[in-house]
C-alpha cells in the first residue's frame, strides 16, 4: 500500500456515540474532535518519529479550555464533572496518545492545590495554572521507589526560620520534564515510610532544579520522561501543599483520579487502533475476498470492539460515582486495569489484522501497540490495581 | 463599528454528498458546519472589534440546521445571530440567496461593514457578495488577503495571479475576504458556555418582506437538470525507470495524446 492509502487509513472519523450529560458538552466533545481532526492528526507521525514534544500544541488546547476542564470555573477551570473531562482526553488520545497523556498529568499535577491547597494558594496560584498557558508535571517515581511509594527518599529540610524547605533527590520517569512551568513533588520531610511525605509544588525554574537526559523509551515517544534532579533546590514554604506528613495521602487521591485519565486515554487509544483495523480489513483483498469477509477475522474485529467498549464502561461508571461525590477508587482501579489491558490487546490484534503492513512504521497500528504497553506499567503497574482492588475486596 | 458577517451552513465535505428528489444537495438530513471559508470572515470581524468597539452579527440563510453554523461563530465571539430559515427559500439560488439576505441585513440595522467569505465551500460561486453589495448600494471590496478599517475608509489586498491590487472604499461597504487573511481561532469552552446566553433571532420570508414567488427553486435561473457521480479515479501506472524511464515517460505521454 502507498503512503497516502496510509494516511487515508489513519485520518478515520472518531465513530463512537457520546451520550453527553449537557448541551454545551456535547459542543465540547465537537470541538475536542475538531481540533484533534486540523491540530493532532496531521502531526502525530512525524513528531512521534522524531520524540519531538509539541509544546505549542498545548497551547492550542489551553486556549481552548482543554486543559482546566475538571477544575472550579472560579480559578479560571472549565467547571466540568469528571464524566465529560475523561470523554475529552478518550478523543485527544484517538488522535495524538502522547498529548492525551500529557494532558492527564497535567490535571493531575493540579489536583493537590486544587484539593486540599489552602484558600490563598489557591487564588494566587492556581488561575495561573489553569490558564492553559502553563503546564505542570507530577514527581512521585524516584529510581529506588516506584510501586513502593514509601521508599520516597528525596528530602526536604525546613530552615530553621520556617520560610522555606531545602530539597535533595531525584525524582524519576517525569513526564513533561523540561517542559512544565511546576512540579507537583512528593518529598520526605519525616521518617515514617507513609506518614513523613509530603507535597510540594515547585516552580521550574527554582535554583538547583535541573533534569537527566531524556528517557530513550519504547513508545510515547512525544511525551518526554526525564529525571528531575534537585540539587539542594529551595522552594518556599507557601509551597507547601496540605499540611506536613499528608503527601502520601494526596498523592493515593490524586492517583485514583489521575488513573481515570489514563483509563480514558487506554480507551481512546485503542478505538483508533480498532477503527484502522476495521477500515484495512474492508479494503485488503486475499482469496478474492475483502479479508473482513472471513468469519475468523471479523470474530477478531468484534472481540477487539468488545474490549474498547467495556474499558469505556468501566472508566464512564468510576468517573459518575466520582461525580456524584461517592468512593470510587475500586473502580478507578478497575477502570484501570480494564481499559489498558484492553489497549494492549486490542492494538497488539489491530497489527496483526493488518499483516506485514501492520508491523511496518508506514502504518500507525505498530506505534499504537508500543504506545499501548505504558499504560500497563504507568500510575501504578496492573499488578498493583490488582493490590488497590483486592484490597478493597478483602477491607 | 457595526458588522454583519454571512455565514453560510454547508453539508461536511468529509461525508457523502446526497441529493434531494428535486436535484437540489441534501442539506437537511447530512451533517453540515459552518463553511470553512466563512471561518475567515468571522475572525476577521471579531479582530476588528476586538481592536476598538462594536458588534459583531452573524446572518445565516438556511434550513433549520443551519443554526449549528451560528452557534459555532457565536462560541468564537461573535455577539448575535439572524437566522432566516423558511420552506419557500430551498432551491433558491445565488440571485435569490442575495436578496434575502439583502433584506436581513437591512432589518439588522444599517451595519458599518459586511463582511462574507470567499465562497461557499459547496457551491463556490463566489458570486452572492457582489450580488449582496449591488442591492444594498454599497461598494464592494472583494477576494482581499488584508483588511484595514480606519477613518471612515475600507483598505485591503487582492493578491491577483499577477498583480496584486490595492483597493479602498469609504465606509459602509462590503468586503469578502480569502483565506490567507488570518487564521481562524477555535471556540473555546468558555466561548461554547457564553454563546447559550447570546441572542439568536428567526426571521421568516414574511418577516423580511420577500414575496415566496421571488425566491426558491421554481424562481431560480437555472436548474440542475441531473448529475452523476464522479466515476472512481482509476489505479495510476507505475513506471520503474531501468534507464528507459524517459522513454517510457514519453510513450505514455503520446498514448494519452498530450504531446
Ligand atoms: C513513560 C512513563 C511515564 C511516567 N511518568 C511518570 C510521571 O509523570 N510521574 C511519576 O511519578 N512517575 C511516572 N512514571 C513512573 C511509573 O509510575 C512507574 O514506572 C511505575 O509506578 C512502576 O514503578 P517501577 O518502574 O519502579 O517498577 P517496579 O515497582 O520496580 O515494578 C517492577 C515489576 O514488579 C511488579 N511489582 C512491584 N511490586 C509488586 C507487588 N507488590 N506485587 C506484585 N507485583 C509487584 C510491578 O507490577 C512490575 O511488573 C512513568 C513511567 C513511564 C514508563
Ligand atoms: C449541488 C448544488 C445544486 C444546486 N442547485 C441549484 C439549482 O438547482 N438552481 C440554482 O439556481 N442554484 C443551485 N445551486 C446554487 C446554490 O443555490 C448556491 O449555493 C447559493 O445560491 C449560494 O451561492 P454559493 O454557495 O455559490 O455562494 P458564494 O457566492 O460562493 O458565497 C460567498 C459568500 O456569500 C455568503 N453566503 C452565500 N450563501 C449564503 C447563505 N445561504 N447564507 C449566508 N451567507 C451566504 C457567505 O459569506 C459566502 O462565503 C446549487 C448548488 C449546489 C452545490
Amino acid at each position: 500500500m502507498t503512503e497516502a492509502t496510509s494516511a487515508a487509513v489513519t485520518l478515520v472519523a472518531m465513530p463512537v456515540q457520546r451520550l453527553m450529560p449537557t448541551p454545551e458538552s456535547a459542543d465540547l466533545i465537537e470541538l475536542t474532535r475538531d481540533l484533534a481532526r486540523r491540530e493532532l492528526a496531521p502531526r502525530v507521525d512525524a513528531a512521534e518519529k522524531a520524540a519531538e514534544m509539541p509544546r505549542d500544541v498545548y497551547l492550542t488546547l489551553g486556549e481552548a479550555g482543554l486543559l482546566s476542564l475538571p477544575y472550579p470555573e472560579e480559578y479560571g477551570g472549565g467547571g466540568q464533572p469528571y464524566e465529560v473531562y475523561l470523554q475529552v482526553i478518550e478523543e485527544i488520545a484517538h488522535a495524538w496518545m502522547s498529548v492525551a497523556v500529557g494532558t492527564s498529568v497535567h490535571s493531575l499535577s493540579c489536583y493537590a492545590l486544587a484539593t486540599v491547597g489552602s484558600e490563598t494558594q489557591r487564588k494566587e496560584l492556581l488561575p495561573d495554572m489553569l490558564s492553559g498557558r502553563l503546564l505542570g508535571a507530577y514527581g512521585l517515581s524516584e529510581p529506588d521507589a516506584g510501586s513502593d511509594v514509601s521508599a520516597i527518599s528525596t528530602r526536604a529540610r525546613r530552615s530553621e526560620d520556617g520560610s522555606s524547605y531545602t530539597v535533595r533527590g531525584r525524582k524519576a520517569w517525569i513526564s513533561n520534564a523540561g517542559y512544565a512551568d511546576f512540579y507537583t513533588t512528593f518529598v520526605r520531610t519525616g521518617d515514617d515510610p507513609t506518614r513523613g511525605l509530603s507535597c510540594l509544588l515547585i516552580p521550574a525554574d527554582t535554583d538547583g532544579l535541573s533534569f537527566g537526559a531524556p528517557e530513550r523509551k519504547m513508545g510515547l515517544a512525544s511525551d518526554p520522561v526525564r529525571e528531575v534532579v534537585l540539587d539542594d533546590a529551595v522552594v518556599d514554604a507557601g509551597r507547601l501543599i496540605g499540611e506536613e506528613g499528608e503527601g502520601m495521602k494526596i498523592a493515593l487521591a490524586a492517583l485514583d483520579s489521575g488513573r481515570l485519565g489514563i483509563a480514558a486515554a487506554a480507551t481512546g487509544l485503542a478505538q483508533s487502533a480498532l477503527d484502522v483495523a476495521i477500515a484495512y480489513a474492508k479494503e485488503r483483498r486475499q482469496f478474492g475476498r475483502a479479508i473482513a469477509d472471513n468469519q475468523g477475522l471479523a470474530f477478531l474485529l468484534a472481540d477487539m470492539e468488545a474490549a474498547v467498549s467495556s474499558g469505556r464502561t468501566a472508566y464512564l461508571y468510576a468517573a459518575r460515582l466520582r461525580d456524584a461525590g461517592r468512593p470510587f477508587t475500586r473502580e478507578a482501579a478497575v477502570a484501570k486495569l480494564a481499559a489498558t489491558d484492553a489497549a494492549m490487546k486490542v492494538t497488539t490484534d489491530a497489527v496483526q489484522v493488518l499483516g506485514g503492513a501492520g508491523y511496518t512504521q508506514d502504518f500507525p497500528v505498530e506505534r499504537m501497540m508500543r504506545d499501548a504497553k505504558v499504560t500497563q506499567i504507568f500510575e501504578g503497574t496492573n499488578q498493583i490495581q490488582r493490590l488497590v482492588i483486592s484490597r478493597q475486596l478483602l477491607k | 463599528m457595526n458588522i454583519v458577517v454571512c455565514v453560510k451552513y454547508v453539508p461536511d465535505a468529509q461525508g457523502d454528498r446526497t441529493f434531494n428528489e428535486d436535484n437540489t444537495t441534501d442539506r437537511a438530513n447530512v451533517d453540515g458546519l459552518l463553511s470553512e471559508l466563512d471561518e475567515y470572515a468571522v475572525e476577521a470581524a471579531l479582530k476588528i472589534v476586538e481592536a476598538g468597539e462594536g458588534e459583531v452579527t452573524v446572518v445565516t440563510v438556511g434550513p433549520e440546521q443551519a443554526a449549528d453554523a451560528l452557534k459555532k461563530a457565536l462560541q468564537m465571539g461573535a455577539d448575535k445571530a439572524v437566522h432566516v430559515s423558511d420552506e419557500a427559500i430551498h432551491g433558491s439560488d445565488a440571485v435569490a440567496t442575495s436578496l434575502v439576505l439583502a433584506e436581513a441585513v437591512k432589518k439588522i440595522g444599517s451595519p458599518d461593514l459586511v463582511l462574507t467569505g470567499l465562497s461557499s465551500t459547496d457551491g463556490t460561486m463566489s458570486v452572492v457578495p457582489a450580488m449582496l453589495a449591488e442591492r444594498l448600494g454599497l461598494p464592494q471590496v472583494t477576494q482581499v488577503s488584508t483588511l484595514e478599517v480606519a477613518d471612515g475608509t475600507v483598505k485591503g489586498r487582492r493578491d491577483g495571479d499577477a498583480v496584486s491590487e490595492s483597493l479602498e472604499a469609504s465606509l459602509p461597504a462590503l468586503v469578502s475576504v480569502t483565506d490567507q487573511i488570518n487564521e481562524p481561532r477555535y471556540p473555546s469552552f468558555k466561548g461554547i458556555m457564553a454563546a447559550k446566553k447570546k441572542p439568536v433571532e428567526t426571521w421568516s420570508l414574511a418577516d423580511l418582506g420577500v414575496d415566496a414567488g421571488q425566491v426558491g427553486l421554481d424562481a431560480a435561473w437555472t436548474k440542475v437538470e441531473s448529475f452523476a457521480q464522479r466515476p472512481p479515479r482509476e489505479q495510476g501506472e507505475i513506471v520503474t525507470d531501468e534507464g528507459d524511464g524517459g522513454t517510457k515517460l514519453a510513450e505514455f505521454l503520446a498514448a494519452q495524446k498530450f504531446v
